[in-house]
C-alpha cells in the first residue's frame, strides 16, 4: 500500500443515486477518486456496491446526480468513449470465445485499431501470462481467465481501472495471483483504481483510501484503516 | 370409426375436433408431469383456434366470392392479427407488436406483391388469400421463434453483453451473435420444410390442386413455389425483426434494458 495520493480527482460522483421501482440501489453518493489512488468500496452483500460501480461505468443510468470524470459530466461523454476510459474487470470474466489475443484485440478493434503482437505480449506480461496470446480461452483456469479479462481492460488504455470482486469467484491460490496481477498493475504502473470488494483484508492489501456502504449510502469515508476499524 | 357413429358431417367434425384436441392436451399434461405448464396457453389456444377456424369458414364462400380488391384488407388483417400472435413470444421486449406487424408486413407484404406482380400468385381471390395467407401464418411463425429465441439468449448472456459495453463495444455489435443465431434458429422450419418436401411430408395444397384437375407436375413444382415463396417471406421478417428488437433492448445510453427480473 503506498501513501494516499493528493492530485487532482480524476472521477468525482455528486449525489449520485439509482432506485428502481422504489427500491433505493444506491443514494446520495457523493466522493472523489484521485489519480493514482486505489479506493475501495467496501460494504456487506446487498449494500449497493456493485450497483455503485455499474453507476460508474454508466452500465445503469443514475435517477438522480452524475458523475465528472476529468471534470466533465459523463452525460456529455459518448458511452462508449466513457466505458473505454473506465475500464471495468467483473467478478466473472467472461471471455469471448476465440485466442486470448482475440479477446485483447476486441476493445481496440470497437474503435478501428489493432494491437502489435509486442504490446499484447506487454500486456500480458503486466498480468504474468507472458506466451499466453495464442492460447484457446476455453483451456484457462479460473484464475488465469480472470487476469485475461484484466489485460483485456488494460488493452483499452484507460483512465480508471474499475474491478467488481475479481477474486469473489476463486480459489485462495488463483485470487492471490490475480491480486498479485492487481497490484502489479495499480501500484507498480500508478493505475487509478476502484475496488469493490468484500474482502476487507484484500482492501487493506490494495487500497489506500476506502468508504463503506451500508444499504446504498455511505455511511464512512477515509483512509483505509480508519474506515475499516473505526 | 366415427363415421359408423355420426351421419352428420357437422357432428362428426366436432367430435373428431374434440379427440385432436383431447391427443394435444394429453401431451400437455405429460409436459406437466416434467414441470413444463403449458395447459392454460394450449387450452385458449385450441379453443381459440377453433373459433376463429369455424367463423372463417362458416363466411369463407362469401369472403372468396367478394370483389378482387378486398384482399388487400383481409391480408392486411392477417399481418396485424399474426404480429399480434408473434408478439407474445417476446415478452418484456418493448415494442413486439409493432416490429412484429411492421416485419411480417414487409416481409410477407413485400413477397406477395412481388410474386403477384409477377404472375407466381394469381390475382384471384381465390387463390391470392389461400397463398398470401401461408406466407403471412409461416411469417409470423419464423418471427414468433426469432424474437423468443433472441429474449431468451440475451437474457442468458447479459454478462456477456454488459462485457462487450464495458470494453467500448456499440451496443449493435454486442449483441451481434445472437441476432445471427435467432435469426439462423428461426429459419430451420422453412428451410426443413423445403429439404424435405415430397418424402416426409405432401403439403394439402398439391392434393387440393390434383382434386381441382391440375397436372401432377405442374401441381408439385407449385408446392416448391409456394414453400420458396414462405422461405424468402420467413426469411425477409426474421431479417428485419431481429434488426429492430435489436435496437429496442439498449436504452439512448447504451445500457441493456431487457434484465432477468426488471
Amino acid at each position: 500500500m503506498s501513501p494516499p495520493s493528493t492530485s487532482a480527482p480524476v472521477l468525482r460522483t455528486e449525489h449520485l443515486g439509482r432506485a428502481v421501482r422504489d427500491k433505493v440501489l444506491v443514494e446520495d453518493a457523493t466522493f472523489e477518486v484521485r489519480t493514482g489512488e486505489v479506493l475501495a468500496i467496501v460494504g456487506p452483500s446487498g449494500s449497493g456496491k456493485s450497483s455503485l460501480l455499474r453507476l460508474l461505468n454508466r452500465l445503469d443510468e443514475p435517477t438522480s446526480g452524475t458523475v465528472y470524470v476529468e471534470g466533465i459530466d459523463y452525460r456529455h461523454i459518448a458511452p462508449r468513449e466513457l466505458r473505454r476510459k473506465l475500464g471495468m474487470v467483473n467478478q466473472r470474466p467472461y471471455l469471448f470465445p476465440g485466442t486470448v489475443e482475440d479477446n485483447l484485440q476486441f476493445g481496440p478493434l470497437q474503435r478501428g485499431e489493432s494491437l502489435s503482437h509486442d504490446v499484447i505480449e506487454q500486456l500480458l506480461s503486466r498480468v504474468g501470462l507472458k506466451g499466453y496470446a495464442s492460447r484457446n480461452v476455453a483451456n484457462l483456469s479460473g484464475g488465469e481467465a480472470q487476469r485475461v479479462s484484466v489485460a483485456r481492460t488494460l488493452a483499452n488504455s484507460p483512465l480508471v481501472l474499475l474491478l467488481d470482486e475479481p477474486t469473489s469467484a476463486l480459489d485462495e491460490t488463483s485470487k492471490l495471483e490475480v491480486e498479485s496481477s492487481i497490484q502489479n498493475v495499480v501500484h507498480d504502473q500508478g493505475l487509478t483504481c476502484v475496488l469493490v470488494t468484500h474482502d476487507t483484508a484484500q482492501a487493506m492489501r490494495l487500497a489506500e483510501r476506502a468508504i463503506l456502504l451500508e444499504a446504498g449510502r455511505i455511511v464512512r469515508t477515509g483512509l483505509i484503516h480508519e474506515v475499516l476499524h473505526a | 370409426m366415427l363415421k359408423y357413429f355420426s351421419a352428420n358431417q357437422l357432428y362428426l367434425g366436432l367430435e373428431q375436433a374434440l379427440i385432436a384436441a383431447a391427443a394435444a392436451m394429453l401431451v400437455v399434461l405429460l409436459a406437466r408431469k416434467r414441470g413444463i405448464h403449458l395447459e392454460r396457453e394450449a387450452l385458449i389456444a385450441m379453443v381459440r383456434g377453433l373459433v376463429q377456424i369455424v367463423a372463417v369458414g362458416s363466411v369463407l364462400l362469401l369472403l372468396l366470392r367478394a370483389p378482387r380488391w378486398t384482399s388487400g384488407f383481409l391480408l392486411a388483417a392477417m399481418m396485424i392479427a399474426a404480429g399480434a400472435t408473434s408478439a407474445r413470444r417476446a415478452k418484456g421486449m418493448p415494442g413486439a407488436f409493432r416490429i412484429s406487424a411492421w416485419s411480417i408486413a414487409f416481409g410477407a407484404g413485400s413477397v406477395i406483391a412481388l410474386m403477384t406482380w409477377l404472375g407466381v400468385i394469381d390475382t384471384a381471390i381465390t387463390s391470392l388469400v389461400p397463398v398470401g395467407s401461408m406466407l403471412i401464418a409461416n411469417a409470423m411463425n419464423t418471427n414468433g421463434l426469432a424474437l423468443n429465441r433472441f429474449r431468451a439468449d440475451v437474457l442468458a448472456h447479459v454478462g456477456e453483453i454488459e462485457t462487450a459495453l464495458a470494453l467500448g463495444a456499440d451496443a449493435r455489435n454486442s449483441v451481434s451473435p445472437y441476432v445471427q443465431a435467432s435469426f439462423e434458429a428461426s429459419l430451420i422450419p422453412a428451410m426443413d420444410s423445403i429439404r424435405s418436401l415430397g418424402i416426409v411430408w405432401i403439403p394439402g395444397l398439391m392434393a387440393g390442386m390434383l382434386l381441382s384437375g391440375a397436372r401432377p407436375v405442374y401441381a408439385a413444382i407449385y408446392q416448391f413455389v409456394v414453400l420458396a415463396m414462405i422461405f424468402a417471406a420467413s426469411g425477409l421478417t426474421s431479417l428485419v425483426s431481429t434488426l429492430l428488437i435489436r435496437d429496442r433492448i439498449f436504452t439512448a445510453a447504451q445500457q441493456l434494458s431487457l434484465q432477468p427480473g426488471r
